[in-house]
């Protein structure tokens, strides 16, 4: 058997969880749109990180980059997740805040500008506590700005995730789209095991991680909007549909009463069945409980 | 660690309030009670430990999910109770903040903690845009998860001055752990690094908090300290009503000028590169 | 943390434009390259690993002694081997001309 005209789908594929943070940004804009703000050449480096010995990186580890998507007007915010775990610093918090408060100075001027969130981050930059907590705390406060005016879509492809303070910025984006291999929560495994001992959590057991904090269930269980293979055209067409869409009727976080009630109905006597779970909420979700 | 996590934001809210004890409708946790500051009625919110939550990753004080959604169904029963009053009759919000964290829990994670901090989040800071005061009173430990859910959105924020207040990312043992240094040399490291200092002094340097207070004895206050205390935050409320509804205040005093320089020149930078984008 | 620093005279050609590669991770490094406004060559490498200045030297020796470009680089360094040095150079080489 030859090789010849033998080119499987996924070999044709485009990874996209393979791009570093930049390439994943603008690999969503339309052709020739895209430009980066305060890039590498820039040098807004963290003063925090050589004080204790630590290399910064020139864009702090947040890149921007401005452009059109399906020819409407987009700001990405894209966080690299190899430098210090994606965690969020003075410099690249206030990167961030600052293009999505921009973005909505512009859409209440009456150019709605979409903001996409390429979140590969274990939440505050520990070297720099207290100004990337309270940079994230600003980040939530800008993305419900926003989100009044245009969409807000946080994409979580891997391999670092979404996970810290940075999971409530997922939480309260207008569209949440995960690739199978994403996690998202609020404490990652090893914090889990950690604080509350290995029975609570077990960090090395992989299967239960993607079966708690996983794409698929997230998901699954209406926590977030779409999954993704892992294809830069698949991420990409997303996206789009989501920047067209424009905002939605309802906000996840705002859904107070929804959510109030489905944990006043969980049974908390033992570990919750992550599937049981999953299935629980999706059958209420299709009787009219979500969007 | 200094004393019980929990005991001083109950005892505030005492004191504030009137009221020790959650409504019925909420979890034992979970402390809200109107009450009347300055000449006018308030909302005030805090979280305590309840040793006998169903959720056992809370019951020291810990932020989770019956936490998160209580917090944001009270504020949001404010707002639309208030939804059609002029800003100034916007009733005050008030975050008595003294936390120990965020849940750590298997439960929490897969009933999807994250969503339930981010409703109060959203909660906390759809008020203050929608124009209600929001104050946070830190009267004990602020950290990470827990003080994003609760106080962290506020238009103003005052903090007792006092070793057993913390406001921070990660207690110190956790941090020691996974940055792989001793407490010692975080400590140390803390003095050099006023970001990552756990004294509230420090953190009162990097421009983020409204008015840092002194009081002699913070779990019992007396009549005066409490009257003090109730003419701060009714002054952060007239102060909250003249401002902005969003967080710039947070980067405005000479303090934040300084410690948040670099951030300040990224933003500039951001504005003036995107006009030419 | 050591800052280091050289400079090389001779390389004079002008860069056609300018260049970023690489990200600052464990092992790695991030590099700029931009066209240097007077003659010359100039490096300037921000590394977290000390004591090797001299590996550096050797590396950017035989750098300039194939490449002549007038260019500033800039280095973030968090203990990359001199291989994935020359790597990170070779792609960012490849960037300025395209």
């Amino acid at each position: 058997m030859t090789t010849t005209g033998f080119s499987p789908l996924f070999v044709q594929r485009k990874s996209f969880i393979e791009l570093n943070g930049r390439r994943r940004a603008y690999a969503l804009f339309d052709e020739n749109t895209a430009t980066e703000l305060v890039g590498p050449f820039d040098r807004a480096e963290s003063p925090w990180l050589p004080m204790q010995g630590v290399a910064p990186q020139s864009d702090d580890g947040c890149i921007v980059i401005k452009g059109k998507i399906s020819g409407k007007p987009a700001v990405a915010i894209s966080l690299e997740g190899a430098f210090q775990g994606g965690s969020i610093g003075e410099v690249s918090g206030a990167k961030m805040v600052a293009a999505l408060d921009l973005a909505t100075i512009d859409s209440k001027a009456g150019k709605p500008t979409a903001a996409i969130l390429l979140l590969e981050t274990g939440g505050v930059r520990l070297q720099e506590a207290n100004l990337g907590l309270a940079a994230i705390a600003e980040v939530i406060a800008s993305i419900l700005e926003l989100r009044q005016h245009a969409p807000v879509i946080t994409v979580i492809a891997g391999t670092v995730g979404c996970f810290g303070g940075m999971a409530l910025a997922a939480g309260v984006s207008s569209y949440v789209v995960m690739m199978r291999e994403a996690r998202l929560g609020l404490n990652g495994p090893e914090v889990i095991e950690q604080e509350s001992g290995k029975d609570e959590f077990d960090a090395s057991d992989r299967a239960l991680i993607w079966a708690i904090h996983g794409g698929e269930q997230r998901v699954g269980m209406g926590l977030a909007d779409e999954l993704v293979e892992d294809s830069v055209d698949a991420i990409g067409s997303a996206v789009q549909r989501f920047v067209t869409a424009g905002k939605p009727a309802q906000h996840r976080s705002e859904q107070v009463e929804l959510y109030r009630q489905r944990i006043a109905d969980l049974d908390s006597s033992r570990q919750i069945d992550p599937l049981a779970l999953r299935e629980q909420w999706r059958s209420l979700d299709s009787k009219g409980g979500t969007r | 660690m200094s004393e019980h996590i929990g005991l001083r934001g109950k005892a505030w809210f005492q004191v504030l309030t009137g009221r020790d004890r959650a409504r019925k409708e909420d979890p034992a946790s979970v402390l809200a009670a109107d009450a009347t500051i300055g000449d006018e009625l308030a909302l005030f919110l805090c979280v305590i430990p309840n040793p006998e939550s169903r959720f056992p990753c809370v019951r020291d004080g810990q932020v989770g999910l019956e936490e998160g959604y209580a917090l944001a169904y009270r504020i949001r029963e404010v707002l639309n109770a208030d939804k059609d009053k002029p800003k100034s009759q916007k009733r005050p919000i008030i975050a008595i903040v003294d936390v120990k964290s965020q849940a750590y829990g298997r439960r929490e994670e897969t009933a999807g903690l994250f969503l339930a901090a981010a409703a109060s989040s959203d909660a906390y800071a759809s008020a203050r845009m929608a124009g209600h005061p929001v104050i946070a009173f830190v009267v004990g430990h602020a950290f990470s998860g827990g003080f994003l859910t609760h106080g962290y959105q506020a238009n103003r924020i005052l903090a007792l001055d006092d070793a057993g207040v913390t406001i921070h990312a990660m207690h110190k043992e956790a941090a020691a752990r996974i940055t792989r240094r001793s407490v010692e040399d975080l400590e140390r490291l803390g003095q050099q690094i006023p970001p990552m200092s756990y004294n509230v002094q420090d953190y009162a340097k990097l421009g983020l908090l409204h008015q840092l207070l002194h009081v002699e004895s913070p779990l019992e206050p007396n009549q005066s300290e409490v009257d003090e205390a109730k003419n701060a935050v009714t002054a952060a409320i007239a102060d909250a009503r003249k401002g902005s509804t969003d967080l710039g205040v947070r980067w405005e005093s000479p303090a934040a000028q300084q410690s948040r320089r670099a951030g300040i020149a990224a933003r500039a930078l951001m504005e003036q590169q995107w006009k030419n984008a | 943390m050591e800052q280091i620093e050289f400079h090389y005279p001779a390389a004079r050609r002008a860069l056609k434009q300018r260049a970023h590669v690489g990200v600052v991770g464990s092992g790695d490094m991030e590099v700029s390259f931009e066209p240097s406004a007077q003659d010359g060559a100039h490096v300037s490498i921000t590394t977290s690993v000390n004591g090797y200045r001299d590996t550096w030297k050797a590396v950017f020796d035989r750098f300039f002694s194939r490449f002549d470009g007038a260019v500033n680089i800039h280095i973030n360094d968090a203990g990359a081997t001199p291989g994935s040095v020359l790597l990170r150079l070779e792609q960012a080489v490849e960037e300025t001309e395209q």
